[in-house]
């Protein structure tokens, strides 16, 4: 599904993704660890398409085609999300609204007309079960006055109703207390299914308790310094990063 | 892969979508302004002797103003002599049906989505449109006299019901009020009219439709609405004119009065030709409106989207007379290109335990300024009067400008008066976000915008409402994507 090859991307002149290759194929679940500032945030940001940040080398290739030409607004409807680590505020437009519109522009780009009010409604309803998000939350403004909490979960309700095939979590679980961790959880092992895949970016072993990750990377410095499976998580969390950085260290100076 | 700042150039550059010209035979007066300008008016209108007067004693209070110097822009020099202050379609005798009037005029109208035929009118709507300086047609008349409800043009109303005329115009804005006030009770061609009789409630949304076609001629509409004790109305006014180079002048007067227990429900989609994107032309619309809520708890309420016009000048107003009266005020104000609006309210509590609202948003993208200018007086007698005022501005792009100029002149210390203000920029981010979700940039800034200025679009009447997000949207969008 995604093929990351080598990649390097700077933003303000700083080079912060120094080669990143990774693949993610349908149906797998992996997780960016490491520690604040490594470019987990940035990684998630070139993918989506964020407008800042240059990209000077390597290739990213979804479902066959060039990421990187596509609008950050094709990506999407190509079926790239990213709940993002600080979610937007947009006074005024109602969640609900703002979800039709972008289901309909999702599904214009398939081909497919615009849910009838009637059909979006009976699935907005069942989304909001299976994720379990507060019904209230959905006529509000987007985001507008939600906690840290509300936030995120309301990223993960999007997901739910968006479909798409590739999810980015940029530490979803920052900010969740451990109900919230949950529940969310619970959503997203509903939503994982053969044909989607999932990158999580997080800081805690604890979230991985709950979605079993297939693969676990660990970024530093604007590169993936080690992969491995969850227990390589279980490790990092005993250890901390530092054996890593001085690993990292010695490999950046034999190179 | 467009940047922040195409996506707000292509907003500030969109055209305007009403800017072409209707080909039909006129009457004009040749520009220039005297007392013989105001007698042959007068007399085209066939009016009686007292308003005749009255136009002259306007004439005189304009000859005695100077153009007013507080504002916080430049004032393009006018003149006035230029001018030609009367435009009618020819082949003019009174309509008496709609298959009398000109079907080019009704092309134009239908063009601007105005239908004025009944069966086609949107549903529950009358209409009167009105061309240049003449009303064209009132639909739903019939309907509406049932109720003892009179809704006509302004000259209709002064063969008709002279005493109502007489008793009520000026009442509110006198011809002295302040030089377009003055220039306005001289020259006024046309209008709209309305009296609601006691304890009826008016069925359906009342409209005006105001078009200037004809070059070098102002528009000097008056409209005189009178909501008597007990009774409601809704009213809407929209407008357009064709793009040209030459500023043309619109300065209007609106009188509101709200007996006891009434209450007049104002609306205005104003879409007056901005000018290009260089500043040049576009409509200087000056207008002065101003409601009086003259019994103990009658309420009026104005709400304006103003997208268009080079300069828009204006301060709808309430004077809150009666106890317990009510007065609110909710704007949108568009600004982009060279745009320049300079608008808000007045609030005079005078009445016990009278109350005012105030949302005002604006928004400056381009090079446009926007000022939020609004006056809260609280009279002696003014116990426990309440005010609250909230003023927001958004900015697309760094080149505009949003200003807030809020008074306050309270005589009695009982009174509450609350003012927040805010200002912001769409930003980068919220813009990704939506792209993120699938939506281009263009359809965000308009969900953006939308969402921003919700709380006044809510005021609208539904079918409105609809067509105002419509408006901001084409307003504010560019070709992206
Ligand atoms: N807009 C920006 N301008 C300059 N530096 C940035 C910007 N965004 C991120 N960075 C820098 O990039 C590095 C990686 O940040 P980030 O991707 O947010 O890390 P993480 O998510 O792993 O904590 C940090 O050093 C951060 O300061
Ligand atoms: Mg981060």
């Amino acid at each position: 599904m995604l093929t990351i090859k080598n990649l390097h991307a700077e933003v303000e002149e700083k080079q912060i993704l120094k080669g990143i290759n990774l693949t993610v194929n349908a149906g797998e679940v992996h997780a960016i660890m490491g520690p604040n500032g490594s470019g987990k945030s940035s990684l998630a940001s070139v993918l989506a398409g964020r407008e800042n940040y240059r990209v000077t080398q390597g290739e990213v290739i979804f479902k066959g085609e060039n990421l990187l030409d596509m609008s950050p607004e094709v990506r999407a409807r190509e079926g790239v999300f990213l709940a993002f680590q600080y979610p937007i505020e947009i006074p005024g437009v109602s969640n609900i609204n703002f979800l039709k519109t972008a289901l309909s522009e999702i599904r214009a780009h398939k081909n497919l007309p615009p849910l009838d009010a009637k059909e979006f409604l009976r699935m907005s309803r069942e989304k909001q079960k299976l994720v379990e998000f507060d019904a209230q939350l959905v006529n509000r403004s987007l985001n507008e006055g939600f906690s840290g909490g509300e936030k995120k979960r309301n990223e993960i309700f999007q997901l739910a109703m968006l479909e798409p095939a590739l999810s980015i979590l940029d530490e979803t679980d920052s900010g969740l207390d451990i109900d919230a961790l949950r529940i969310v959880s619970k959503g997203v092992n509903k939503l994982r299914s053969e044909n989607n895949a999932f990158i999580i970016i997080t800081h805690y072993q604890r979230l991985l308790e709950y979605i079993v990750p297939d693969f676990v990377h660990v970024l530093y410095d604007g590169r993936i310094v080690k992969s491995g499976t969850k227990e390589l998580a279980l490790e990092l969390e005993e250890k901390g990063y530092d054996w890593l950085k001085e690993e990292s260290r010695e490999k950046a100076t034999t190179i | 892969m467009p940047n922040d700042n195409e996506i707000i150039d292509n907003i500030a550059n969109k055209e305007y979508e009403f800017g072409f010209v209707t080909d039909i035979e006129m009457d004009i007066l040749p520009a220039g302004l005297n007392e013989s300008t105001i007698r042959y008016i007068s007399e085209k209108k066939k009016e009686p002797e007292w308003l005749l007067n009255w136009r002259l004693k306007g004439y005189q209070s304009f000859q005695k103003q100077k153009l007013p110097e507080w504002q916080n822009f430049e004032l393009p020099a006018i003149d006035f002599q230029k001018i030609s202050y009367y435009a009618a379609p020819r082949n003019k005798k009174k309509y008496n049906s709609l298959d009398e009037v000109d079907p080019e005029l009704l092309a134009t109208f239908a063009k601007l989505g105005i239908p004025l035929s009944e069966q086609k009118a949107l549903t529950g709507v009358a209409v009167d449109a009105v061309f240049d300086s003449i009303s064209i047609a009132t639909t739903y008349k019939d309907k509406l006299k049932e109720l003892g409800i009179i809704f006509c043009s302004f000259g209709e109303a002064v063969q008709e019901h002279p005493e109502l005329v007489q008793k009520y115009v000026g009442s509110v804005v006198p011809h002295s009020d302040n030089i377009f006030a003055a220039l306005n009770s001289a020259v006024f061609s046309d209008g709209s009219f309305v009296y609601i009789p006691k304890g009826v409630r008016c069925p359906m949304e009342l409209s005006t439709y105001f078009r200037i076609n004809t070059e070098n001629t102002g528009q000097f509409e008056r409209t005189l609405i009178i909501a008597d004790e007990g009774s409601y109305v809704s009213y809407l006014e929209g407008c357009t004119a064709p793009m040209r180079d030459e500023n043309q002048l619109h300065a209007a007067v609106v009188e509101l009065i709200a007996l006891e227990n009434a209450e007049i429900k104002y609306s205005t989609v104003q879409n007056w030709y901005p000018g290009d994107k260089d500043g040049k032309g576009g409509i200087y619309n000056f207008v002065t409106k101003r409601g009086i809520c003259k019994g103990a708890n009658a309420k009026i309420s104005w709400t304006q989207v103003e997208t268009g016009s080079a300069i828009t000048w204006k301060y709808p107003s309430v004077i809150l007379q009666g106890d317990n009266s009510t007065g609110e005020f909710y704007s949108v104000a568009v600004t982009r290109n060279r745009q320049i609006a300079d608008t808000g309210t007045k609030m005079h509590h005078i009445g016990r335990n009278t109350r005012s609202r105030i949302i005002s948003k604006g928004i400056s993208a381009g090079e446009g300024n926007n000022s939020y200018r609004g006056l809260v007086q609280i009279g002696p007698k003014a116990d426990l009067a309440r005010n609250f005022t909230q003023c927001d501005s958004l900015l697309i792009g760094d080149r505009c400008g949003a200003h807030t100029f809020p008074y306050i002149e309270s005589k009695n210390n009982t009174a509450t008066v609350e003012h927040e203000a805010t200002t912001s920029k769409i930003g980068e981010d919220q813009i990704f976000y939506l792209n993120q979700r699938g939506i281009d940039s263009e359809k965000a800034v308009a969900l953006i915008i939308n969402g921003y200025a919700k709380e006044v679009l809510n005021q609208l009447p539904m079918e409105f409402a609809v067509e105002a997000q419509k408006l901001l949207s084409i307003t504010l969008e560019g070709s992206v994507g």
